[in-house]
């Protein structure tokens, strides 16, 4: 029989992803797939997927948790459920030290969160429901563009200026990108603007303590944006080793503790 | 969070009653407004309505049907025909409700009231601006557009302390008011009939301050959600025999409660204090959302905000001057901190609620640095929601969700 294992599924409006962890907490395996529309059926696919990784199966799984939107669509694995912020604490906290300010760029909203060494939460902040700095925003305006999402992180890099776009709102940030497209300006320029605008909305939610954390899938792919972030902010940003699956991570420590196991910190190790 | 069973929603016995004198009053505005003889006057809920009782008007209170299209889900799709008049939807939602209302020749008083087709058409307008400046531009709008007189109060704002300068003003403003009045409703101001309904308006305060103070017992047996409702005689029955009755009869009942250790929340882990108005449209998921977190959502500032301790039937005019100036929306932020620290430390509070409506930013104290003064004083963490007290086009119920949630998980990891 395989070692047991303990699930994190974190049922994201853009991504599903889940993780898979041991008795330690150290992670085995993890699946992303776009949530679509039957999010059941995508859990599924991640879970065995991050399961075969891990060398696991289904029957080896202890306990798991969900998280994120559609946390409560995934009764065949858990009816536990906690938090994205929670689990993004959870997770972020495993593999910090210390106070930190974790800022997560997820598909549909953004999440400042604060803890204490100990892993409390001191607050936390959700953006409101505009889309304005989130993985949506990115999207749409990839759609506008006609460029690809992948392929903006590299596009951006390129930019010799910024184009600054100065309005909250994803619409009529697409006509100020439209405008600058029809002034001519170049489209790496106008990717590192959009990069800009979404650091801005971002670190808009609220002050950051010392030591800031970004996670989420927007800062797993955008490496670009990574290094922008921390030049606004004006030291190093810390990143998770899977930034994409810290919410999913943390899930899944916290099945380890519903488990009542030892919880050996990666710090530790 | 794990999903805990259904949370048991325990009714309150005297809401059978509160129906009924609720029921008497909207038939008793049906019927003055088709009498000959009686005149009708709308009152903003914080206006002079002790004069108008006194003057023998049947009041309407327009906020209170402009509650009722939120709670029962009307708003939303009204408020759209006031915005295509020029009233913006970011302006007051229950001022394009209720105007939205009219437009559309609608009311939830005619499914509740079998025979009542629309609030009771007015005699004369009364405001008092103390809550904002919104409600002068709901009553100005109608005054247009039935031809009627509209007069009012133009507070102060934004004090600390409630002065005898503000006191004098605002006097002397009533008193100004009286001409018209007589002048509408045919008789002369009986001072003497002004002094009995202070003192009934004194009264029902008084039982409504111990009604809510119910509540600093632990488990508390009555919640925010509750109120919303049971406020209802406080706001429009003020200076009637009826209301005192009334919260004699339900403040029996919740010390009954006490007395037996019944807590509206069953077993009551999290006390919360909700700062704002509420969202009409969710009073019941709200309600469930937190008594499913063992989370009592027991005391706020919008229900507390119909205690006027002020009133004195000695000195009516000017004591409801006084009274009218003492409310919390109307005053500075350093009062409003006072105010609050004092209740989170009366009623034993873990957490604090700020709900930010689009469309009220007079209710809205999340918007200068308030939560994290008041956090960083008392230590008592908050977390602000983002809605709208009729405008369900602004409430996002899953960032609700996960936004509450999220703020109990926070309290639990500091129990």
């Amino acid at each position: 029989m395989a070692q047991p294992v303990y699930v994190g599924l974190d049922m994201g409006a853009s991504r599903t992803k889940v993780a898979v962890i041991d008795r330690h907490g150290a992670l085995l395996g993890h699946a992303v797939k776009k949530s679509g529309i039957d999010f059941a059926a995508t859990a599924a696919l991640c879970l065995d997927d991050s399961l075969q990784q891990a060398g696991a199966s289904r029957s080896d799984i202890v306990d798991a948790v969900a998280t994120g939107y559609g946390r409560n669509n995934v009764a065949f694995v858990t009816d536990k459920c906690k938090t994205e912020i929670g689990c993004h604490a959870k997770g972020c906290h495993f593999s910090f030290t210390g106070a930190i300010t974790i800022i997560d760029i997820g598909g549909q909203d953004n999440k400042i969160i604060k803890i204490d060494a100990e892993g409390r939460r001191d607050s936390f902040k959700m953006n409101r429901k505009c889309a304005a700095g989130t993985g949506a925003f990115l999207e749409e305006m990839s759609a506008r563009l006609d460029i690809p999402l992948e392929e903006m992180n590299n596009l951006a890099r390129q930019a010799t200026e910024t184009i600054k776009l100065g309005s909250y709102c994803t619409v009529f940030s697409a006509t100020e990108v439209l405008e600058n497209i029809r002034h001519g300006k170049p489209v790496a320029d106008i990717i590192k603007g959009i990069f800009y605008s979404m650091i801005q909305r971002v670190l808009e939610m609220d002050s950051l303590t010392e030591k800031v954390v970004l996670s989420g899938g927007v800062v797993a792919h955008n490496p670009y944006l990574v290094e922008m972030a921390a030049e606004l902010i004006g030291r190093p940003v810390l990143l998770p080793e899977f930034p994409q699956f810290t919410g999913a991570h943390g899930a899944a420590l916290y099945a380890l503790e519903a488990a009542n196991a030892v919880l050996v910190s990666e710090k530790d190790i | 969070m794990a999903q805990a069973q259904q949370p048991q929603r325990k009714k309150i016995e005297s809401t059978g009653q509160m129906m009924k004198i609720m029921s008497d009053y909207f038939y008793d505005l049906n019927d003055a407004a088709k009498s000959e003889t009686r005149k009708v006057a709308w009152c903003t809920s914080v206006g002079p309505a002790e004069l108008l009782r006194a003057m023998g008007f049947a009041v309407h209170f327009p906020e209170n049907h402009a509650a009722m299209l939120g709670a029962t889900r009307m708003a939303t799709e009204l408020i759209p025909e006031a915005n295509t008049i020029g009233y913006s939807p970011d302006i007051c939602s229950y001022l394009t409700a209720d105007i939205g209302a009219y437009l559309k020749k609608v009311s939830p008083l005619s499914k509740a009231y079998p025979g009542i087709d629309a609030p009771p058409r007015p005699d004369v307008l009364v405001y008092n601006t103390n809550q904002c400046r919104d409600v002068q531009d709901w009553f100005s709008w109608y005054a247009r557009e039935l031809k009627v007189p509209c007069i009012g109060i133009t507070s102060p704002k934004n004090f600390t302390d409630v002065t005898e300068i503000l006191i004098d003003d605002v006097t002397r403003q009533i008193e100004a008011l009286i001409p018209t009045l007589e002048e509408i409703s045919g008789q002369k101001l009986d001072l003497q009939r002004l002094r009995e309904t202070v003192a009934l308006s004194r009264e029902c305060t008084e039982l409504w301050r111990q009604v809510l103070e119910t509540a600093t017992a632990a488990p508390a047996p009555l919640t925010f959600f509750d109120g919303t409702i049971h406020m209802g005689p406080a706001v429009v029955l003020r200076g009637t025999r009826q209301a005192v009755d009334y919260y004699q009869q339900l403040l029996e009942e919740l010390r009954q409660r006490m007395a037996d250790k019944v807590g509206a929340v069953d077993n009551e882990k999290y006390r919360i204090y909700w700062e704002g108005m509420p969202v009409w449209g969710r009073l019941r998921q709200h309600s469930e959302l937190f008594a499913d977190l063992q989370a009592s959502v027991l005391v706020s500032t919008y229900c507390s905000s119909w205690i006027f301790p002020d009133f004195d039937a000695e000195d009516p005019i000017r004591s409801m001057a006084k009274a009218y100036l003492g409310l919390f929306i109307v005053r500075s932020d350093t009062y409003k901190e006072q105010y609050i620290k004092a209740m989170l430390e009366k009623f034993h509070i873990d957490g604090i609620i700020y709900h930010d409506a689009k469309t009220c930013p007079c209710n809205s104290n999340s918007r200068y640095g308030m939560p994290q003064r008041l956090e960083q004083e008392t230590g008592i963490p908050s977390l602000v929601i983002s809605g709208d007290l009729n405008d369900l086009r602004c409430v996002s119920d899953e960032q609700t969700r996960t936004n509450v949630e999220a703020f109990i998980e926070q309290l639990e990891e500091r129990k």
